[in-house]
């Protein structure tokens, strides 16, 4: 057998598991991989300004194909660079493999030159995490690696590789290891638990199916089925922040977005109905408000693939532990084999007509500033026949692109919802368009989230990838000021947006097109300018400045007390619902 | 505002993990990240191949995050499995204590009869200390360090307890 560097071992083995994108920092703890990855054209690496912005890239890549996202980053500043994003990903359970290199193994310990415990600051944000000793080690750990961010509940696994380690030689063949592996997850559902959920759902008066995002980790055909299932069920459907395209907006069926910045519809129906069937969704706090208020007379089947999921917040009356694309065509074939029928509900519909009726996503209307709601929805006019690729940023203009761009199909929302990183989104963009390179790519960003890895603009221009920026401009950090108008009486600390940099010319020095919107009587043609240039375009449209976002559930408020519109909102919060996030 | 706290139970867990580096830090940093309490923790390798060790866990929570800690234990990659042996029935628990005490006349006589009733042994004894062996249930030992407090007790140490589940089949 023919001996190979750590760094080759490495390179090939990616290259054995079908990886062809790599995003990446050098640095000199890994001088001797990319010394490997210049050997290797077949690997595309791209060279990102910020590690951070890697790791998001990784992420929209990962969320757009369905693949893993793929890390390079150096020992020292650049793991700890790629900490946030790493994060970014365990909570929104993205696979991710985080490639860092490590100082020399005689040297660890010792406080050398970029030397940071990279397995000890990553032990708990990853989904597990490695410190490779040996050259012949190599190869299982990455395919190991490779399973485990990818199978059961995806996330980010980092293996942290030593310099020498990369250097040093050992006896390799390209398939001679593949031994998988201790961590088998469960995928199919408890035959007794399954047929259990049919029975509840055949005694259901006003069931609900509550989806999140493992409906789209599940894969596309968890979106089929989904389908499948609310039509064999005749019921309402609704889903979290990072579920939304797994079920079309356009379906009868729809109720929109639940929880704190949900439709009036969805949260009335979660807190009204009799069977709750939550599809690979976590109970967020985002999503239940007041814990000992969440739907309280309903049953609840939970279906995740994670244990630890179920039970941790809200107690169900059924768990069912797997994968849920799976469990949700075990739950058809059995309520087809008990010959169940379609459902009418008609009393349950009647009132969910009737919360429609609020119209609860309607919002003032003005000629004289662009109300960004309007911005979205003219957005989504213009481009949704071409099934855009949506990324966000964090805040109103998050919420706001939740509210009014409508989804059809899976994997073309990107967003950070778990841990709500602002900066996630231009980078995420980066990396779907390098998964998807004729789509239409949009971030929806905010003016402040924006400036937080504002550097990626250098790395669209250089892989010429014709990523849009479409930024909500309202000279605020408008989630930050809208909840100090709910809760500190407006004294707005530091939440004024000073200093904005001329985004047009700022987009204009890295070689983008810059484009600005200032009267609603532009919108549309600025979009549509937007969309016909080639390349990247960023926009700065500049929108009602003190415009909030609703409905809206403060935090520590139960689902039918929703904000509908500032009209709602008065006096100042007690400590208690302040205490919340 | 106030904060309020749940009434709380122990636990005991046997967690089976991949003997591989760092484990330790991952189980033991899992309950400081979730804000999880940890009593006591022993862990030694106990196959023949020294691939897999057994970590004993006595833990207290309420209820449902006591089934929490099992759950986030159950889902870390290098743990083979988590029984909790205070909910699967009857089981033994086990601590040795090292505890040494100084003193003379009445208290050095006084310590020696109270060992004596507890089955503690002497392991070393100058003509003014004793250091006394102790196993036993957490709680005698508990008691058995208390009163070894009132006749000169100098310092303790303690392994934390090891269970098993009684029976023939294992945990
Ligand atoms: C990295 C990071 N820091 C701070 C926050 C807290 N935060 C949430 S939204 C927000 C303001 C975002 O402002 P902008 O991007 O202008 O969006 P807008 O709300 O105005 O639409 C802040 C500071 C965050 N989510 N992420
Ligand atoms: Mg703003």
């Amino acid at each position: 057998m023919a001996e190979k560097s750590g760094a080759d071992i490495l390179v090939e083995t990616l290259l054995d598991l079908g990886v062809d994108t790599v995003f990446g920092y050098p640095g000199g703890a890994v001088l001797p991989i990319y010394d490997a990855l210049y050997e290797h054209p077949k690997i595309k690496h791209i060279l990102v300004r910020h590690e951070q912005a890697a790791t998001h890239a990784a992420e929209g890549y990962a969320r757009s194909t369905g693949k893993p996202g793929v890390v390079l980053v150096t020992s020292g500043p650049g793991a700890t660079n790629a900490v946030t994003g790493i994060t970014d990903a365990l909570m929104d359970s993205i696979p991710m493999v985080v490639i860092t290199g490590q100082v020399a193994t005689n040297l660890i310990g010792t406080d050398a030159f970029q030397e940071a415990d990279t397995v000890g600051i990553t032990r708990h944000c990853t989904k597990h995490n490695y410190l490779v000793k040996k050259p012949s080690d190599l190869a299982q750990v990455v395919q190991e690696a490779f399973h485990i961010a990818t199978q059961g509940r995806p996330g980010p696994v980092v293996i942290d590789i030593p310099k020498n380690v990369q250097v040093a030689a050992t006896e390799y063949s390209s398939n001679a290891t593949r031994t998988n592996t201790r961590y088998q997850p469960q995928t199919e559902g408890d035959f007794k638990a399954i047929n259990a959920a049919a029975e509840m759902i055949m005694n259901a008066k006003a069931p609900i199916l509550y989806t999140g995002g493992g409906i789209i980790n599940s894969g596309p055909k968890a979106s089929e089925t989904l389908r499948e299932l609310a039509e064999l069920l005749g019921c309402p459907v609704t889903s979290t922040l990072m579920g939304l395209g797994a079920f079309p907006a356009s379906s009868d069926k729809w109720l929109g977005m639940l929880g704190m910045h949900g439709t009036f519809e969805a949260n009335m129906a979660m807190n009204k109905a009799d069977l709750v069937v939550c599809l690979g969704a976590r109970f967020d706090d985002r999503i239940t408000g007041r814990l000992d208020a969440f739907s309280p007379n309903s049953k609840k089947i939970h279906v995740d693939i994670d244990r630890s999921s179920i039970n941790k917040t809200i107690r169900v009356d059924l768990p069912v532990v797997g994968d849920v694309g799976r469990v949700m065509e075990q739950l058809i074939a059995v309520l087809k084999g008990r010959r169940f029928a379609t459902p009418e509900l008609a009393e349950w519909w009647s009132r969910i007509t009737g919360w429609r009726a609020t119209n609860c996503l309607e919002y003032p209307e003005s000629k004289t500033e662009i109300m960004p709601q309007e911005a979205i929805r003219k957005l989504w006019q213009a481009t949704h026949e071409r099934e855009p690729i949506i990324t966000t940023e964090v805040g109103q203009h998050q919420m706001w692109a939740a509210q009014h761009f409508d989804f059809e199909s899976p994997n073309k929302w990107l967003t950070s919802g778990g841990l709500g990183t602002m900066g996630y989104g231009l980078p995420a963009a980066i990396g779907a368009q390098l998964g998807h390179p004729d789509a239409l790519v949009i971030d929806i960003a905010g003016e402040a989230s924006i400036q937080m890895n504002i550097q990626e603009l250098g790395t669209a221009s250089q892989y010429r990838l014709p990523v849009k920026i479409f930024i909500l401009n309202n000279e605020y950090m408008g989630m930050v000021r809208q909840w100090q108008e709910l809760t500190y009486e407006s004294r707005y600390s530091n939440s004024y947006s000073d200093s904005l940099p001329d985004f047009v010319k700022l987009a204009e020095s890295y070689d983008w097109t810059g484009i600005r919107i200032e009267d609603p009587a532009d919108l549309e043609a600025g979009i549509q300018k937007m969309i016909e240039t080639d390349g990247p375009v960023l926009v700065d449209c500049r929108v009602a400045k003190l415009a909030n976002c609703f409905p809206m559930i403060p935090s520590g408020a139960a689902h039918t007390e929703m904000l509908l519109s500032a009209e709602d909102v008065k006096g100042t919060m007690d400590d208690q619902a302040k205490a919340l996030v | 505002m106030h904060i309020y706290e749940e009434a709380v139970e122990r636990h005991v867990l046997a967690v089976l993990v991949d003997n591989e580096a760092g484990i330790l830090a991952r189980i033991a940093g899992m309950f400081t990240a979730r804000g999880y309490n940890i009593d006591s923790l022993t862990v030694a390798d106990i196959s023949e191949d020294h691939a897999v060790s057994r970590i004993t866990i006595a833990t207290n929570g309420p209820p449902h995050v006591i089934e929490q800690i099992i759950a986030q234990l159950d889902r870390l990659v290098p743990v083979h499995s988590v029984r909790d042996l205070t909910e699967s029935g009857p089981h033994v628990q086990r601590e040795l204590a090292l505890v040494k005490v100084s003193g003379k006349g009445e208290h050095r006589i006084e310590a020696m009869r109270l060992a004596d009733i507890y089955r503690a042994r002497v392991v070393d004894a100058t003509t003014e200390s004793f250091i006394f062996e102790i196993t036993g249930a957490p709680e005698k030992i508990e008691t058995f360090v208390g009163l070894m407090r009132e006749v000169g007790l100098v310092e303790v140490g303690r392994t934390g307890v090891v269970a098993i589940g009684r029976g023939p089949d294992p945990a």
